[in-house]
């Protein structure tokens, strides 16, 4: 489905003039949710750099005998 | 009445060498227990722990097992001379469990202090990665804190209840399995991957669920039962059942922790004092757990047998009302303030799972877990057979702060933690003190070169001038605590002074 892996980028592109315009005004309820939808990019940001580079391989290596 | 219970949680950590899957896991599983036990001045010969008491083939439904009809991986009380298991000074046990490292935490009485002495657990664990990791030439090993591969293998995380022999065991089982089949949405950890081995794709609530095949046996190898029958209460065997659960997940948020522990104990506790008297049982309990697991929307049914259909949450809304209405008619609980944080927790999560299951996170494992998942599937477009999402799931669990990605969050903020680094450090070398962990811990902080040997129920000790082997039974869980013996255990000069001190009737 193209038209669905466009509308994404398309819809940050969008987003990114407005912001500056945006009005300070919002309630605090949204700004603390809107600091988190930051806060989870930045997570990922910073996971990506933690994560095993050769995820498959990492995964495949992960064999544990049964214990209990 | 009360939460408060003797009790106990176990983990094995999975173990692996990064780039060599065919290590021999049971040996690197003695190199990490025997570093960890050097460094701590202990011996992890295999004869430091006691076997006499053990019993790991008596069923809680009154037979016992023949042992040529056991399968090898349940004598657990064979001794093995490579493989190490030491008593620590915190009173916990380590050591090498089949393929594992395992570390059962000392007795405490209270939640909070079982998630304490759990995530000492978790610290000892990185504290041995560290050590291995610093010897020159050693390949380094890595320790998670989870129960499966996702390609057909799990390891446990059990959890340990004293009960009074009384109590009739059709009776934890009849009430017990429609809990155990629905507290995953409270404690279960989270898995990419469905079925055993992974074979279809997508996300489930709970590591362990996928596992289960039985409502009720002895096994917890094969064919493992929701609930398990081994009936070893390492106590005063006429008096005391320890109840061995199986079913849960290794928890590394604090919450979630408290609340398996805790809201299990209130359960046992209604179960004791008779104040279950309807029948909540769910038809097909096994196919329940794992339809539960299989749907984080937390919509899938289960149906009782009285007809009633209900969602896992609707079912724990029943136990938590029973709970409320049982505290209110007895108002004899010590340990008021613990019983209370329970409560208050387990309703502030089962209205949040209600609301909006992403308002849990931080506080559940698993939807921690799923919230992570999500950002990088609406991130990357990832599918949930990617693997990038499953190294995510394994990388979860990784003990190192600087590679688990549950430490990764917890450094920003993101959980909300009920014990400080503070207490999860001391709890690596102090025994609880209000169990009779303080009389095994102090006694192999103190006296650990005449310490012979020691288990849950015995410490044995080589006393200089001595020819035969002092025993000295600790079969009651709440004696040779710091109110009981601290004083002697602090002043005896040497182990002679304490069996004459322990000797003397106070």
């Amino acid at each position: 489905m193209p038209g669905q892996e466009h509308a994404k980028p398309q819809r940050r592109e969008d987003e990114v003039p407005d912001a500056p315009e945006a009005p300070p005004a919002a309630p605090a309820g949204a700004a603390v949710k809107e600091g988190l939808t930051d806060d989870i990019d930045s997570v990922l940001d910073e996971i990506d750099g933690v994560l095993e580079s050769n995820a498959e391989e990492f995964v495949r290596g992960f064999v544990q005998k049964g214990g209990e | 009445m009360t939460v408060r219970r003797i009790m106990g949680l176990e983990t094995e950590y999975g173990i692996s060498v990064p780039g060599d899957p065919m290590a021999n896991p049971m040996f690197l599983s003695g190199q990490v227990i025997s570093v960890y036990a050097a460094a701590q001045g202990i011996r992890s010969n295999q004869s430091s722990w006691d076997y006499a008491f053990e019993d790991p083939l008596r069923d809680a439904r009154g037979w016992q097992l023949d042992r040529q009809s056991a399968d090898p991986s349940q004598l657990t009380d064979v001794e093995d001379p490579t493989l190490a298991n030491v008593v620590l000074t915190n009173g916990a046990r380590y050591y090498v469990d089949h393929a594992h490292p395992e570390y059962s935490s000392p007795e405490v009485t209270l939640p909070r202090a079982a998630v304490t002495w759990d995530r000492a657990g978790d610290a000892i664990a990185l504290e041995s990665v560290r050590l291995l990791a610093a010897r020159p030439g050693q390949a380094p090993v890595n320790l998670y804190k989870n129960n499966t591969d996702g390609k057909g293998q799990s390891y446990g995380t059990h959890e340990n209840y004293l009960m009074p022999r009384r109590t009739a065991f059709p009776d934890i089982v009849r009430h017990l399995i429609p809990f155990f089949v629905t507290r995953q949405v409270v404690c279960g950890a989270g898995r990419v991957g469905l079925g055993v081995d992974s074979r279809g794709a997508g996300y489930q609530i709970s590591q362990r669920a996928d596992f289960f095949e039985t409502e009720v046996g002895l096994e917890t190898t094969l064919k493992r039962p929701i609930i398990n029958t081994r009936d070893e209460p390492h106590a005063v065997a006429d008096r005391y059942r320890r109840l061995h659960v199986i079913i849960g997940d290794a928890n590394l948020l604090d919450i979630a922790g408290l609340l398996k522990v805790g809201t299990t104990s209130l359960v046992l506790g209604m179960i004791e004092d008779g104040h279950l008297t309807q029948d909540w049982s769910i038809r097909r309990p096994v196919a329940a757990l794992q339809s539960i697991s299989h749907d984080p929307s937390l919509q899938a049914t289960v149906e009782l047998v009285d007809g009633r259909v209900m969602t896992a949450l609707d079912v724990q809304w029943l136990y938590l009302e029973a709970a409320r209405r049982w505290l209110e008619l007895r108002g004899d609980d010590p340990e008021a303030e613990a019983t209370t944080e329970v409560m208050t927790l387990w309703e502030d999560v089962l209205t949040r799972l209600g609301r909006d299951v992403m308002s849990c996170a931080g506080m559940v494992d698993w939807v921690t877990k799923l919230q992570l998942l999500e950002g990088f599937r609406a991130r990357d477009g990832l599918a949930w057979d990617d693997h990038r999402l499953a190294a995510v799931d394994i990388q979860w669990a990784d003990v190192r702060p600087e590679k688990g990605l549950l430490h990764r969050l917890r450094d920003r903020g993101r959980t909300v933690d009920l014990i400080t680094p503070e207490q999860v450090r001391a709890a690596c070398t102090t025994p609880p003190d209000d169990t009779r962990a303080w009389f095994r811990g102090t006694c192999v902080r103190r006296f650990g070169a005449e310490v012979f040997s020691a288990s849950w129920d015995s410490v044995v000790f080589d006393v200089p001038g001595h020819s035969s082997l002092q025993r000295v039974p600790i079969l009651e869980p709440e004696r040779g605590t710091r109110a009981q013996v601290g004083t002697l255990l602090e002043e005896s000069v040497d182990v002679a002074a304490l069996l004459r001190g322990l000797a003397t009737p106070d």
